[in-house]
């Protein structure tokens, strides 16, 4: 049985402060983390690794000095770990890199066939919830989200059996390897490693691998091959005008109707006169 | 299996560092372990790093050291109400390629070495807390237990370097702890700014610093010092006295900050700036007589465990360094020799020490702490009559010069009496002797 978690350094968000002067993001002296969110993923790889004796790698992509949460990762318990570094990366969004983490995870079932890839829900950075999916179409593995439990693992018939949290309640869904699991927050705590663990850790060679390596096509990584365009990143402004209270006389939803359109009028008139052109046009 | 290094250091601040990376240089089997998420993530220092130690370690540290300014300028202040009268030294010799003293940001500089020592081949190892140290029937100190599982690590011999509180030497019967009044509670806060006002507030340019070292009504009788610091772009402000004074209840850390950011003649200096980071730290004050035993069968204890605080001249970075270093040559120099690592080889550690500025520093000013703390007019009686002193002598008010003298004479005896006087100079004197 081959796991592979997909985890992402990220800024720790507790943690960053705005600069006064120019509003930009301060990550100078911001600590980098392991996205919160990929912990219980991890957590529930390595159970399954005791349960069962899986072998565990860590997929990172990111700059060189995501290293630091690979590390992390083996000192949990993790068996192997892949950095995905390249300059050609760098600008990649959703699509672009769960393509990358995608090739980098066939790559990986070269030598040894992935059974279950576990991401995080989503990041605390870019809160998008993309990459895991992304990565299950691409691969054309089963997308088991927001999973509170694993029930069952059977490795001789490939399947498995989750909980997965839903609008509804809770379902239980059972399903073939391979698969893709991204687990919800909250679900299970994670472990304080082993001391030989932050042993192997500290001398782990890491395997770093560029985009030639993975033989991902240049043209869908980096910006190039991410369609996602960041336009503005502003600073909120805190509203200076105060909430209006309106009243009607009283209390039938019609006139209650009548003295908020009354109000929006009164405060928009050119929104009335539009509204009149409009409906005179049969618009 | 467990695993056996040639030494464990116990804490990654600058003694343990020193430690490490010295042993690691010169190809030993070292590991360091540490407590916090990442080296430097629990330490707190007011932030003046002296270069000389740092350089005998790493000759070339200012390559890549994120250090913040060089220090052109100390000012010493003594704060009356609302007013400070004081000294200045400036020199443009400090202006050299290798300048003797920066403002740091602690955390930064923690990081920096800890880079440094995985260069040279040292092993560090964070987010583990060593529990106790193991000991062979005989009592020597043969490795250490780690919180984790499998925790048990052995050694030739453990270096502590575990911060002021010496839990480890405490937990080992090594130590007692700590004297309310031979331990500083020190708070501070970095104050993000914009560097174009620094510079024009301290009358700076480019990466030049100022340091002011502040005394005074402002510490509210009790004893202690408080600070000002010149970063890149934040100003460090701080105050600390001691435990047995804060004990007393009459001000609280905070509250004492808190007044002295409004004092009217520090106010100006950090107005518009923005709070960014808020720490406290404990500090060693004891001085030589609070020195504990340094070392014993299979181990040693260096910087702020060892007590190696000069209060008097705000060092303590470069003792610690220093005192790692030399922890560090001993157990080269005893393997070096084939010889093993009981008290008695081990006492080449102490000599090294007593050789050094830190023990000779230290005695110079052992009667120091005890004067200090008993007598209490130091920081209330005398900033008091000083800088009304002064406020009197410079206000031109057409009195005479020789009554202005007499009214001063006359307010220093009535406050303190001609023998209380007397008694205090020869304090004074005896204390920096």
């Amino acid at each position: 049985m081959h796991i592979v978690v997909c985890i992402k350094q990220v800024p720790d968000s507790a943690q960053i402060r705005i600069h006064p002067v120019t509003n930009t993001i301060m990550r100078q002296g911001v600590p980098a983390i392991i996205n919160p969110f990929d912990l219980f993923s991890l957590e529930e790889a390595l159970r399954l690794k005791d349960k069962v004796g899986a072998r565990v790698t860590v997929l990172t992509m990111g700059p060189p000095m995501a290293e630091a949460s690979l590390r992390k990762a083996l000192s949990l318990g993790a068996d192997d770990a892949v950095l995905l570094t390249d300059r050609k990366f760098a600008g990649s969004d959703t699509l672009a890199t769960s393509y990358a983490l995608t090739s980098a995870i066939l790559k990986l079932s070269e030598e040894d066939p992935v059974d279950i890839v576990f991401c995080g829900k989503q990041t605390v950075d870019g809160d998008t919830a993309q990459v895991g999916p992304g990565i299950a179409t691409r691969l054309g593995f089963e997308q088991l989200t927001y999973i509170t439990r694993i029930e069952e693992l059977n490795e001789s018939a490939k399947e498995i059996v989750v909980q997965r949290r839903s609008e509804g309640g809770v379902q239980v869904l059972k399903t073939r390897l391979p698969c893709m699991i991204t687990m919800l927050e909250g679900t299970n705590t994670m472990r304080f490693g082993k001391m030989d663990d932050m042993f192997r850790a500290a001398r782990y060679e890491l395997k770093t691998w560029s985009r030639d390596f993975t033989g991902a096509e240049e043209a869908k990584v980096g910006l190039k091959g991410s369609p996602t365009v960041v336009s503005k990143v502003f600073v909120p402004k805190p509203r200076a005008e105060k909430a209006k209270m309106i009243t009607a006389d009283g209390s039938s939803p019609d006139a209650l109707a009548a003295a908020a359109l009354d109000a929006i009028f009164a405060a928009q008139p050119k929104l009335a006169d539009d509204l009149l052109a409009r409906a005179a046009a049969g618009l | 299996m467990v695993e056996k290094f040639d030494a464990i250091v116990i804490g990654a601040g600058p003694s343990g560092n020193a430690a490490t990376y010295t042993l690691a240089k010169q190809g030993l089997k070292v590991l360091q372990l540490e407590r916090g998420e990442y080296a430097g993530a629990k330490n707190v220092q007011g932030g003046i790093m002296y270069a000389h130690e740092l350089e005998k370690i790493i000759p070339d540290f200012r390559d890549d050291c994120p250090t913040e300014r060089h220090i052109i300028e100390q000012r010493i202040w003594l704060l009356g109400d609302d007013n400070y009268i004081g000294t200045n030294y400036r020199s443009e010799a400090y202006n050299s390629d290798t300048p003797n003293r920066y403002t740091i940001i602690r955390a930064n500089i923690d990081k920096w070495f800890a880079e440094k020592i995985r260069a040279v081949g040292g092993l560090q190892i964070c987010e583990t807390t060593v529990t106790e140290l193991i000991r062979d029937p005989s009592g020597k100190v043969i490795g250490v237990r780690t919180d984790r599982e499998g925790g048990e690590i052995h050694a030739d011999v453990v270096i502590m370097a575990d911060g002021v509180n010496a839990l480890l030497a405490r937990r080992s019967g090594y130590q007692k702890e700590a004297a309310p009044e031979n331990v500083a509670l020190a708070v501070k806060e970095i104050l993000f700014i914009d560097p174009e006002l620094i510079q024009q507030r301290f009358g700076i340019k480019d990466d030049e610093g100022v340091v002011i070292e502040i005394m005074g009504k402002v510490t509210k009788g009790m004893v202690g010092t408080a600070f000002l610091y010149t970063n890149k772009e934040s100003l460090t402000i701080g105050i600390g006295c001691l435990v047995s004074d804060f004990k007393k209840g009459d001000c609280p850390p905070y509250k004492m900050l808190e007044d002295l950011k409004n004092h009217p003649v520090i106010k100006p200096l950090i107005e518009g700036a923005e709070m960014k980071e808020y720490c406290a730290h404990l500090i060693p004050e004891g001085g030589f007589k609070a020195i504990p035993q340094l070392y014993g069968d299979g181990w040693m204890v260096v910087g702020d465990a060892a007590h190696f605080n000069n209060a008097a001249h705000r060092e303590g970075s470069n003792l610690a360094m220093a005192s790692g270093r030399m922890a560090a040559e001993t157990v080269i120099e005893l393997k070096a020799a084939g010889k093993d690592f009981s008290a008695g080889n081990l006492a080449g550690y102490k000599a090294k020490l007593d050789e050094s500025f830190i023990i000779k520093d230290l005695k110079k000013y052992r009667e120091l702490p005890g004067i200090m703390h008993s007598n209490k007019q130091f920081f209330g009686a005398y900033p008091d009559e000083i800088t009304q002193a002064a406020h009197n002598w410079f206000t031109v008010d057409s009195v005479d010069k020789r009554t202005k003298e007499k009214a001063i004479m006359k307010s220093f005896v009535k406050r303190r009496s001609v023998f209380g006087l007397v008694g205090d100079a020869i304090k004074l004197v005896r204390a920096m002797r």
